[in-house]
């Protein structure tokens, strides 16, 4: 895991609190930075170079700004100067007037075009259009076979009167199915075609010709999104040879930071247009340019964690887990514990998710030093224990222990580690709940339990919140106020005691309201 | 009502299991978790073990692939194609009369360009910086430099050979693995070619039983040389399938069974743990000689991360470079060589059926520098 550019900066400025203006040697190391940043994200040189420069034309001249330090002020730059390039222009497919619109994808081999293919087909099914799904890829063995399986799948007739495997001629099969469209009233034809190299002068003509005998009215370049510094040689021989309307990213479900999608859009100015991101047909979705700025540039991404927890949580467990918490439905015991720890897991990895945390930049060291396998052993432990004593791990005594300890292979120290840890962390969570949000006490009763964490792991909870806290209400008589009004109305529910600070004026927080610290709100998509 | 903080709430319950387990300490387990895990994708789950199919693999007319050794010689023009602006870019930049900061900034970015990673280029420059100071430019001659300091960074002492002969009476087994779309069906195919140029008895494992129509796409590689491929019905267990494949290749005496396996992201947990599972499953029979993670030389600096976490979860004993006769330079090989020190052992250079190659770095980098003139 590499530094992300927040820290990195962050780090260069160190040395340069209170400072309110950016001189030249600041700008200078900052430019390095970003430089390196963009580097390891894949972004392509030239781009790079030319970004770079644009960005420290912006940041020397830029504002003293009483809200921000010099190194958010960068990366405010930055941002901004990324959601330009990426988001210049948002554009819709376009269709034909006179049906069918046909539609054609390109690009390397193993970029994932005929999956997209079949994906793209099932999005413009739902939107209302009935579309052919052409097998113009002869050259792959079973590549025609694939897509006949996908199209099945979809729900989308495919067009596939070669077997390919080397047979038959796409130029040919890419005409015909304008015609077979046409015979059998299909509005929209996408076309399949064979990956190809940019430097295969034989192919691209091969491609240019299909492009020619289906005059398509979008050509996308399919590209994958872990594509290195090639990005651009690709995408600008696939723009000489073919000519493309619009870029397509897959695999971004993947943990590349997908630097090519700068590259590309900066290069060729064509917009990207889709990301398609999982194996499942369904995952397929317009592009977000703000996203994608925040993930070139590593940021923590909450909107990203949030939707990933959306798919993997199972809501009304969260929900009973939450009411726990806060005291109401029972005590919080080791199940309800290793329920959400195995949801958490299936979300991916801890540390990624960590790091996707905003603010977690600076435990970078000990995320990466940390062993998945540590939860493996949590989990073992835990499953070693009766059912009784799962829901009270008071009971657990000496030779309880001892059992524990051999049922999960463990030593009788890590059963008691566990144990005290749990009923540490629990107290600190149920305190917090009870606080109704950071701003009702000062410091938190559980913390200074909590041996071996040292000071540091405690601020990485308090400083999001204390952040929160401040938007509560900039008042305290006001906060407490609302506090006790929430205490009143809404004690039986767990919203209301929500260990998070959530505005506690509002009874049912709509997600949309549902507000950011100052600091993640801005990578969030403006409204 | 507000569904949002119960899922926050639930990162929250997460937060303190990490503490927990940062804090606890002990002897780490090795053993990777079992199967016990939950799938994230809504991959079909496994299921009990399917009915095998076994391919006749009687076929009329059997192609002769071409015999591996010099290869990469044949394979060097194109090699060159891709690689050569590479070589002699920084041939040229070398050869300079002065070397200022500015040829430095371009050498450095000649190497940037071709996916090196910032951290192995100025480690290169730094190196090639101080030679050239020390033996004063000019004097020396700088294409030999060039090379020795190329050399060094692809490492010509690694291990480069395939270990997948048949030893105590099972088969050598090879298992591949990698993201999606690198080409991985495709170099089980050639390398099964490779394998019966050398008179091998090869059988083909088609654990991909994921992805539409990957098992036809590789029992069609066989069956153009005469391989059997073992396969599953599709959405059925991998392990399963692996394991019926090393059995088959066990009972026929074979020399090499190679197990092609659905392209998987790494930082899906989920299908990593499968693949675990196939390897575990796989040397309930015979070890497991040989995993090959095939890398795309499109691939950026992600593939960094995908050699760490592919290698924590199969151990990863060689790594397959497809698709190097395009414009892409595949520089971040070097830095999983540097960082993991598993070795590239082939290379795909081209569509055709006999275009891998066994890694050779000295023919390698004489490609890179082009011939001398």
């Amino acid at each position: 895991m590499f530094a992300t550019l927040s820290d990195r900066l962050a780090d260069t400025f160190k040395n340069l609190r209170g400072k309110g203006r950016l001189s030249d040697a600041d700008v200078d190391a900052t430019a390095r930075e970003i430089r390196v940043a963009l580097l390891e994200a894949d972004v392509a040189l030239p781009v790079v170079k030319q970004f770079v420069g644009a960005v420290r034309e912006r940041a020397r001249g830029a504002e003293v700004s009483q809200a921000l330090n010099p190194a958010q002020q960068v990366i405010k730059i930055v941002d901004e100067e990324l959601v330009n390039i990426l988001g210049g222009e948002t554009r819709r497919l376009r269709f034909a007037k006179t049906p069918p619109t046909v539609i054609m994808l390109a690009g390397l081999q193993g970029s994932g075009k005929t999956t997209l293919a079949a994906k793209l087909a099932l999005w413009l099914k739902d939107q209302g259009a009935s579309p052919l799904l052409v097998a113009a890829d002869l050259q792959r063995p079973n590549a025609v076979n694939q897509l006949q399986v996908n199209g099945e799948r979809a729900g989308v007739k495919v067009f596939a009167p070669e077997p390919g495997n080397g047979v038959g001629d796409p130029v040919a099969v890419a005409r015909a199915s304008v015609e077979e469209a046409r015979r059998t009233l299909h509005d929209v034809v996408i076309v399949d075609t064979a990956g190809r190299l940019g430097v295969d002068s034989e192919l691209m003509q091969q491609a240019a010709d299909i492009r020619d005998a289906v005059r398509p009215d979008e050509v996308l370049f399919v590209v994958d999104a872990m594509i290195g510094q090639d990005a651009v040689n690709t995408a600008q021989a696939f723009l000489d040879g073919v000519g493309y309307d619009g870029v397509v990213l897959t695999k971004l479900d993947g943990d590349a930071r997908g630097g090519a999608a700068l590259s590309i859009a900066s290069v060729t100015g064509k917009p990207v247009m889709f990301a398609s991101a999982g194996e499942k047909l369904t995952d397929f979705d317009l592009f977000h340019p703000d996203r994608m700025a925040s993930r070139i540039l590593d940021m923590g991404d909450m909107l990203t964690l949030i939707e990933q927890a959306e798919k993997t949580f199972d809501q009304e467990q969260a929900a009973k887990a939450a009411a726990k918490l806060s005291g109401q439905g029972g005590d919080f015991t080791l199940d309800d514990f290793l329920e959400q720890m195995q949801a958490i897991r299936k979300m991916g990895s801890l540390s990624k998710i960590m790091g996707m945390l905003p603010g977690m930049g600076q435990f970078r060291d000990q995320l990466e030093n940390f062993d998945e396998r540590e939860i493996d052993r949590i989990q073992a432990i835990i499953q070693s224990m009766t059912p009784g004593e799962r829901a009270n791990p008071k009971l657990i005594d000496g030779s309880r222990r001892a059992r524990i300890s051999k049922g999960s292979g463990t030593q009788v120290s890590d059963v008691n580690q566990l144990v005290d840890r749990f009923f540490e962390a629990r107290k600190m969570m149920l305190s917090m709940a009870r606080g109704g949000g950071m701003g009702g006490g000062p410091g938190m009763p559980g913390m200074p339990g909590m041996p071996g964490m040292g000071g540091k792991r405690s601020k990485a909870k308090q400083a999001p919140k204390k952040a929160k806290a401040k938007r509560v209400s900039g008042n305290p008589a006001k906060r407490a106020a609302q506090e006790r009004a929430a205490t009143q109305k809404g004690q039986d529910q767990a919203n209301g005691g929500n260990p998070f600070g959530v505005p506690a004026d509002s009874e049912k927080p709509n997600p949309a309201d549902f507000e950011l610290p100052a600091e993640f709100s801005k990578y969030l998509p403006r409204k | 009502m507000g569904d949002y903080l119960y899922l926050i709430i639930g990162i929250a319950v997460a937060g303190v299991a990490l503490l927990v387990g940062l804090v606890t300490t002990g002897v780490r387990r090795s053993r990777r978790r079992a199967a016990s895990s939950v799938d994230v994708l809504s991959r079909p789950e496994p299921g009990v073990d399917e009915e095998d199919r076994l391919r006749d693999p009687s076929t009329p007319t059997l192609e002769r692939p071409e015999p591996a050794a010099g290869r990469l010689v044949r394979l060097r023009d194109r090699l060159s194609r891709s690689q050569g602006g590479l070589g002699r870019g920084l041939l040229a930049l070398l050869s300079r009369d002065h070397l200022d900061e500015q040829t430095w900034e371009d050498i450095e970015d000649t190497l940037l360009t071709a996916d090196v990673g910032v951290a192995a280029t100025q480690e290169l420059v730094d190196r090639l910086r101080t030679r050239m100071r020390v033996q004063g430019a000019g004097a020396a001659p700088v294409r030999q430099v060039l090379r020795e300091e190329l050399l060094n960074l692809v490492d010509p002492s690694l291990d480069r050979s395939l270990n997948v002969s048949r030893s105590n009476g099972v088969p050598g087994i090879a298992l591949v693995v990698g993201v999606n779309g690198t080409g991985k069906t495709t170099t089980v195919g050639k390398l099964a070619r490779v394998l019966v140029a050398e008179d091998r008895q090869v059988v083909l494992g088609a654990a991909d039983t994921f992805r539409a129509a990957a098992a036809e796409q590789l029992t069609t590689w066989g069956e153009r040389v005469g391989v059997p491929a073992v396969r599953g019905s599709e959405g059925s267990d991998p392990a399963s399938v692996a394991f019926e494949a090393v059995r088959t290749g066990v009972e026929q005496e074979a020399d090499v069974v190679l197990i092609d396996t659905a392209g998987r992201l790494q930082n899906k947990t989920g299908l990593m743990d499968e693949l675990g599972k196939v390897k575990r499953v796989v040397e309930k029979q015979a070890p497991v000689n040989e995993v090959l993670l095939v890398l795309d030389a499109t691939t950026g600096q992600n593939g960094m991360i995908q050699a760490r976490v592919f290698r924590e979860v199969v151990d990863v004993t060689g790594i397959v470079l497809t698709k190097l006769d395009g414009s892409a330079k595949g520089g971040i090989v070097v830095a999983v060589q540097r960082e993991l020190g598993v070795p590239v052992k082939l290379v795909g250079l081209g569509e055709g059926a006999d275009d891998l190659a066994p890694f050779d770095p000295e023919a390698f980098v004489d490609a890179l520098l082009g011939d001398p003139v």
